[in-house]
């Protein structure tokens, strides 16, 4: 009996959209810290308590490195999994290094300063030739990917995922999970027909099931983002 | 020509086996010739609902290594004419399938004339189900009208749709239609399944049939006679109208609404 030689591969990349919580510290007083975080943990869902977390500073230019030591001991002790730093001008990969965590850009997202946001109209045609048209179902399991926007003519599953850079439009019941402007366009939006979904979100910014408002389940809505808040809305 | 026609589900234990031996029972009493193949390797269980299983010699594994010829391995049923059982080892595992080694088996099924070969899948995603779908022409997802039941059907759609070697080759998803198993009628009015509207509307995809929970099933099983020739039990009419319109025939679904009892019915019992 002959027996082949070759070698199994035991790696593979693969390149996935993850959702991760952002910490936004305003004040780096462990006292503060730790009476809040353990009061908003105390509330949160499990999966929240669980998920990964990126701390970021709205200070950064003066915050100082024993205090940032501190904060991070602080919300390590209260069990928050920390896995890495926002990284900006003022904090680089050293500095989270020291502190045993990963360095992240958050561009793209809140980095991008508000005032400079470009008007949403000036965007649309460079989308326009990216625009995904998909009229089959959307299955459990299936992940669907848009550079632009997303059209869905067909019901999307429990556990299918749609994501765009983009609008994403389905114009049948969504039960899945429907990400828009997953690049950080704040102004993408989600139009259904029927929304029953996981999960919706536009530019990190989400809502589950549970948190969808109770007047727009199952009925068509649109869905924008105005600041850090969704905005639900009778698609007539 | 052959049509091969995969019975499969994701979800165990919801009638994946019992329809593929009533769908291939039904279909050569019609007088097609057919072949139901077990590719459960290592949970063998069509050679029981067979009633066959103390004339199993060799198995799927031993024909796709050559231990034995497809003649060899195949099992004629005694009941219906033209009627084949292709069993699955017990002993080995389902990495002894090779995609090479099935292809060859449905060649050889194929030069044998067969009319229809219904591959009746293991549950899962993994291997075996891949493999028991790949070469496909059509599938048959048995679905119970539970929400478990039913997100797994959905996957093993959406798999359906990129698996096979027609997905692979580009010729497109290869048809798939919805049979709806273990079916209450009672339960449904109570809130308690599942609707047969609620699961079309989630998969939207064409309803094969809907097959009532009966009490036939289980002495079907028991007795190793698939329920089909059981023609007098609720589930072996259901099961002969879903062969029915698998071969294309317009008939009404049955066995969708509760019995109403009336004071006879409820005096004596009666069903």
């Amino acid at each position: 009996m002959t027996v082949a030689f070759e070698e199994k591969a035991v790696l593979e990349f693969k390149g996935r959209m993850l959702m991760m919580t952002v910490l936004l510290l305003k004040d780096l007083d462990p006292n503060t810290l730790h009476r809040q975080v353990s009061q908003r943990l105390e509330d949160a869902a499990q999966w929240l308590r669980d998920a990964p977390v990126v701390v970021d500073l709205a200070q950064p230019e003066g915050a100082d490195q024993v205090a940032l030591m501190a904060a991070v001991d602080t919300l390590r002790g209260l069990g928050v999994n920390l896995v890495a730093l926002a990284r900006n001008e003022h904090l680089d990969s050293d500095t989270a290094a020291m502190l045993g965590l990963g360095s992240i850009s958050l561009a793209g997202g809140r980095d991008v300063p508000r005032s400079a946001e470009p008007a949403p109209q000036a965007e649309q045609p460079a989308d326009a030739g990216h625009t995904l048209v998909i009229d089959q179902p959307v299955r459990s399991g299936q992940q669907i990917y848009s550079r632009g926007d997303l059209i869905v003519l067909a019901p999307v599953s429990t556990g299918a995922e749609l994501l765009a850079e983009g609008h994403i439009h389905v114009y049948n019941t969504l039960r899945g999970r429907a990400l828009a402007g997953v690049r950080g366009d704040q102004s993408a939006r989600i139009f259904c027909q029927k929304l029953d979904a996981e999960l919706v979100s536009i530019a990190g910014i989400y809502r589950v099931a549970e948190d969808l408002p109770e007047q727009h389940r199952k009925q068509a809505v649109h869905i924008t983002l105005d600041g850090d808040a969704m905005r639900f809305a009778d698609l007539k | 020509m052959t049509k091969i026609v995969v019975v499969t589900s994701g979800k165990g234990g919801v009638g994946k086996t019992t329809t593929s031996a009533a769908l291939a029972t039904g279909l050569a009493q019609r007088g097609h010739k057919t072949t139901v193949i077990d590719f459960d390797v290592g949970l063998r269980n069509l050679d029981l609902i067979m009633g066959c299983e103390r004339r199993v010699v060799y198995d799927l594994v031993n024909v796709i290594n050559g231990d034995a010829n497809l003649k060899q391995g195949l099992i004629k049923d005694k009941r219906v004419e033209d009627l084949f059982i292709l069993p699955a080892s017990q002993t080995r595992d389902k990495d002894a399938l090779t995609l090479e080694g099935v292809e060859k088996v449905l060649e050889g099924l194929k030069d044998m004339g067969m009319e229809y070969i219904i591959c009746d899948s293991p549950a899962g995603i993994e291997k075996g189900a891949l493999t028991a779908a790949y070469f496909a022409d059509e599938a048959v997802v048995v679905t119970n009208p539970e929400v478990s039941s039913v997100r797994d059907s959905d996957r093993i759609l959406g798999i359906l749709s990129s698996k096979t070697r027609k997905a692979e080759r580009g010729e497109g998803d290869i048809p798939a239609s919805l049979l709806l198993t273990r079916y209450s009628p009672e339960r449904v009015e109570r809130g308690e399944m599942l609707s047969v509207e609620d699961v079309k509307d989630i998969l939207a995809i064409d309803l094969l049939g809907v097959i009532p929970e009966s009490q036939a099933v289980l002495n079907a099983s028991n007795s190793g006679a698939p329920v089909i020739l059981d023609s007098e039990s609720d589930a072996g009419k259901a099961y002969e109208d879903a062969v029915a319109r698998f071969l294309g025939e317009q008939r009404p679904h049955r066995f969708l609404t509760a019995n109403k009892k009336g004071l006879f019915g409820r005096l004596f019992g009666a069903q």
